[in-house]
């Protein structure tokens, strides 16, 4: 179906089930629990979620193919978002042409950074990103201050031209991004018993334009243009022998990941119409490699496993605070309680990146294929136990 | 390479998706229940505190949330009622606000307006808060503003300092109790025409952000009206940690009065080098090198040790105000008391800024007897109180800014202990601070409508 193999239907549509049930499944608590906490079924988490999966898809049609480790991909996401915040502020509340105008621009500037940093290989290659990437983020911080309005971000106002559009909305506000009328932020909730649902309808566009993206990267991952790409990470010399030019390969699929990223960073603005530079900073350039290595760089589902892995913590664990933490452990004798409460702190609240950091240590040194291989050994052992000494070859291969 | 297997099954089963998937948005709409965003249904009401726990500010920040959670046990009723006390308003009793209990959640901005949003966002929609507060940056305070006023709930701005906050930015659900740029300009005027004469040729360093661009617009506008003349501006990046690379050329640019338009860790490493650099022996034009720094606060005194003597600035308050001041600024001494017993030393400026506010709000709540942020707005504008630690002040209606008296401080010269490092060389009253809503530096921005949100 779709033109693609059985075995990547099958993903494809479990991935469109999981993203379309997200908002039930990532609120499996009631909302008046003390493991509300740990619900993640709210609008703009599931954003991220989705957006951050797409940018790590695009991310790994770079290096889970090519094994060309840029460390400058944030520059595109934040392109991307500083085009769509200015379509909205030029033209109007519509989210189609700011993303479609920053999936553009992003190419545009892939194109030119890809052209000068493909001429160098590995570390190289990296550095060199690294340098564009940082230059970006330099000139949006204070250099092109009347484009990017600097540190503050580049912000909507009451007196945007918004040319097919309103200045002001009806009520006297600065008027919402939306989807020919539909806002992005209207939310239907759902109580269900002690249960809370909701449905956004942000959510539901970013959701659909990254089931799309995901298509895309399988059937990339499927081409012949994908064994190409395949065939430079393997072995680039051994490619220039037979006569073939790896460079216009690479070069495509630098530009098609800077378009994804440009996508991520658009929808970033659609849904929160606000463009920060910190959004290039090597940080979020650093970020995103993260996802895909935690989740298994070169397999299909694994950036976006990644991806969502670092927004939860980012967002869950980092709200954790010491009053959060007296409250689960009230039921032991106070001292103990001071003691649990002492233990745990650093790890949580403000100390989420340090958890983060170990599991990631984790998963490079158990796991260095990431999450898709810790699904796989799972599964495996439970396959065994049915059938034993079952077929393996259908797993999922991470990238060399 | 294509393979199409259709099997009923299949055809069903991707059928029923998609249709799910497309009818989605049409069920989508606000739902209107209450009438605005986030209506406390239960016995308890949730305010959001969104205060830097990483970055140059992470110490701010961390007085701020202390501030918060002493304002909540006050509200709630327990400890000592701190303010509660002398607040001019009595409508607060100690029992929650409208009978709820005050809970609250705490979130990191990381000083970046990108973190600050999402944060406050999981707040809105996740906690449902009804009342936004905190930021130590006006970057981050002007970002998260913006996103209250669309989202439909309150802000109370925390520390921020920058005149597009209740200016160019200024927003219908968004209130600042903190003064800004311009009236510590025009605070510090007439001392430093008194300390420093009025020739002087000035050279200013300036965070490279909506602060640091309004301050030092305001410190020129004000200096260059004594008579002064200003030889440069440089503006500095808010990350940067190492400033020798723009103190060198200060030395040979002709000025003998450095303006450093830093706060928190950014002002400490700068006047660190400056002093390291020797600016403050030097001579130039006859005259003794001067440096100024116009926002001060006693947690940088503390960062910047020994190099802070006698550099004069602004405070919005400080907590030795009333005893030396007099009964004028009450409420100050109840406050610091009460934060003293809670965690053993005397609150900064931006813990009483986030307690005011708190107690700004709630009371404001209780005033107009519900959470609407409408009727909250209405109730702030124009409310005149007494009795929060800084003398009578003024919410005015047209930007949503407090005016009240502002502190001229200077490094003490011989602290007798850690607590004592600024003292208050003048209190310059309100009228000589308050300027008009049009005002050039404000104008720009219109705070449109309130939004309830839902």
């Amino acid at each position: 179906m779709f033109a693609i193999e059985k075995k990547d239907t099958t993903l494809l549509l479990i991935v469109a089930v999981l993203t379309m049930c997200a908002p039930f499944i990532l609120n499996p608590f009631p909302t008046d629990s003390a493991m509300a906490q740990f619900n993640a079924g709210y609008p703009d988490l599931m954003q991220r979620f989705v957006i951050f999966g797409i940018f790590a898809i695009g991310f790994n049609i770079l290096f889970g193919l090519t094994g060309y480790l840029s460390f400058g991909h944030a520059a595109f996401l934040g392109v991307g978002s500083y085009s769509a915040v200015w379509m909205f502020k030029l033209l109007s509340m519509n989210v189609i042409p700011a993303i479609i105008l920053s999936v553009i621009v992003a190419g545009v500037f892939a194109l030119i950074i890809g052209f000068v940093s493909l001429r160098r290989s590995g570390i190289y290659f990296s550095i060199l990103t690294l340098a564009f990437a940082q230059m970006s983020f330099a000139l949006a911080y204070s250099v092109l201050t009347p484009i990017t309005n600097g540190e503050t971000g580049l912000q909507l106002s009451l007196n945007d031209p918004r040319i097919l559009g309103t200045s002001v909305s009806a009520d006297g506000g600065i008027p919402v991004t939306s989807l020919f009328g539909l806002e992005m932020r209207s939310t239907y909730e759902m109580h269900v018993g002690p249960w809370l649902f909701q449905f956004n309808a942000g959510y539901y566009l970013c959701a659909l334009l990254m089931l799309l993206a995901f298509y895309i990267s399988i059937r990339i991952f499927r081409s012949p243009f994908g064994l190409m790409l395949r065939a430079v990470k393997s072995n680039q010399q051994r490619m220039s022998y037979t006569g073939l030019n790896a460079r216009p390969y690479t070069l495509a699929a630098f530009v098609i990941s800077g378009m994804y990223a440009g996508l991520a960073g658009g929808l970033l603005a659609a849904m929160d119409p606000l463009a920060g530079a910190e959004r290039m900073q090597w940080t979020a350039s650093g970020e995103v490699v993260l996802m895909t290595i935690l989740g298994g760089a070169g397999t299909l589902i694994g950036p976006v496993l990644g991806a969502g892995f670092i927004k939860y913590f980012e967002n869950i664990f980092s709200k954790i605070n010491d009053n959060v933490l007296h409250s689960w452990f009230s039921f032991l004798p106070d001292g103990l309680e001071d003691l649990m409460v002492t233990l745990v702190h650093p790890f949580v609240g403000k100390g989420w990146s340090l958890t983060l950091g170990l599991m990631f240590m984790a998963v490079v040194i158990f796991l260095p294929g990431g999450l898709v291989q810790g699904g796989q050994k799972i599964g495996k052992l439970f396959r065994r136990k049915k059938a034993a000494g079952h077929r393996s070859s259908t797993a999922t291969k991470p990238a060399e | 390479m294509s393979k199409m297997n259709l099997t009923r099954r299949g055809v069903i089963k991707t059928g029923a998706i998609a249709g799910a998937g497309l009818a989605m948005p049409t069920y989508l709409s606000a739902q209107t229940q209450s009438g605005y965003t986030n209506a406390p249904n239960g016995d308890t009401v949730t305010l959001g505190f969104n205060v830097p726990q990483s970055g140059p500010y992470a110490d701010e920040g961390a007085d701020e949330l202390r501030a918060f959670e002493l304002a909540v046990e006050h509200l709630n009723g327990e400890g000592d009622g701190g303010m509660l006390s002398t607040f001019s308003s009595k409508v607060l009793d100690g029992t929650g606000i409208l009978g709820k209990k005050v809970a609250y959640v705490s979130g990191d901005t990381q000083t970046k307006s990108d973190a600050a949003r999402a944060s406050a966002k999981s707040m809105i929609e996740k906690d449902g808060a009804i009342m936004i507060s905190g930021g130590s940056s006006s970057g981050v305070a002007v970002a998260v503003q913006g996103l209250c006023q669309e989202a439909g709930v309150v802000f109370m701005a925390g520390l921020t300092h920058s005149n597009d906050t209740t200016g160019k930015d200024k927003k219908a659900n968004g209130f600042r109790h903190f003064f800004n740029a311009y009236m510590s300009a025009a605070a510090l005027a007439p001392v430093l025409k008194q300390l420093y004469g009025s020739d002087r040729a000035a050279y200013h360093l300036t965070a490279d952000y909506t602060w640091g661009w309004t301050q030092q617009e305001s410190i020129q506008a004000a200096t260059e009206a004594l008579g002064w003349t200003t030889v440069n501006n440089v503006l500095t990046p808010l990350a940067a940690t190492d400033f020798s690379a723009y103190i060198t050329p200060v030395l040979n640019s002709g000025a003998d009065v450095l303006v450093l338009n830093h706060y928190g860790g950014n002002m400490v490493n700068s006047l660190t080098n400056a002093v390291q650099f020797g600016l403050r022996d030097k001579q130039v034009n006859g005259k003794n090198f001067e440096i100024i720094v116009p926002l001060y606060s006693e947690l940088m005194a503390k960062g910047a040790g020994a190099n802070i003597k006698g550099i004069v600035g602004s405070q919005n308050w400080d907590w030795k105000v009333e005893s030396q001041m007099g009964a004028r600024y009450t409420g100050t001494n109840a406050f610091v008391q009460s934060f003293g017993n809670k965690y053993g030393f005397p609150p900064s400026q931006a813990a009483q800024t986030c307690y005011a506010q708190t107690l700004l709000y709630a009371d404001a709540a209780a005033r107009a007897g519900t959470f609407n942020p409408c009727a909250i707005g209405e109730a702030l504008a124009g409310f005149e109180f007494d009795g929060l630690g800084n003398g009578p002040t003024l919410y005015r209606a047209d930007d949503h800014q407090c005016f009240k008296d502002v502190l001229v401080v200077k490094g003490a010269e011989n602290p007798e202990d850690e607590f004592h490092l600024v003292e208050i060389v003048e209190v310059t009253p309100t009228e000589q601070v308050t300027y008009a809503p049009d005002h050039p530096m404000f104008a720009g921005g219109a705070l449109g409508a309130c939004n309830p949100g839902a």
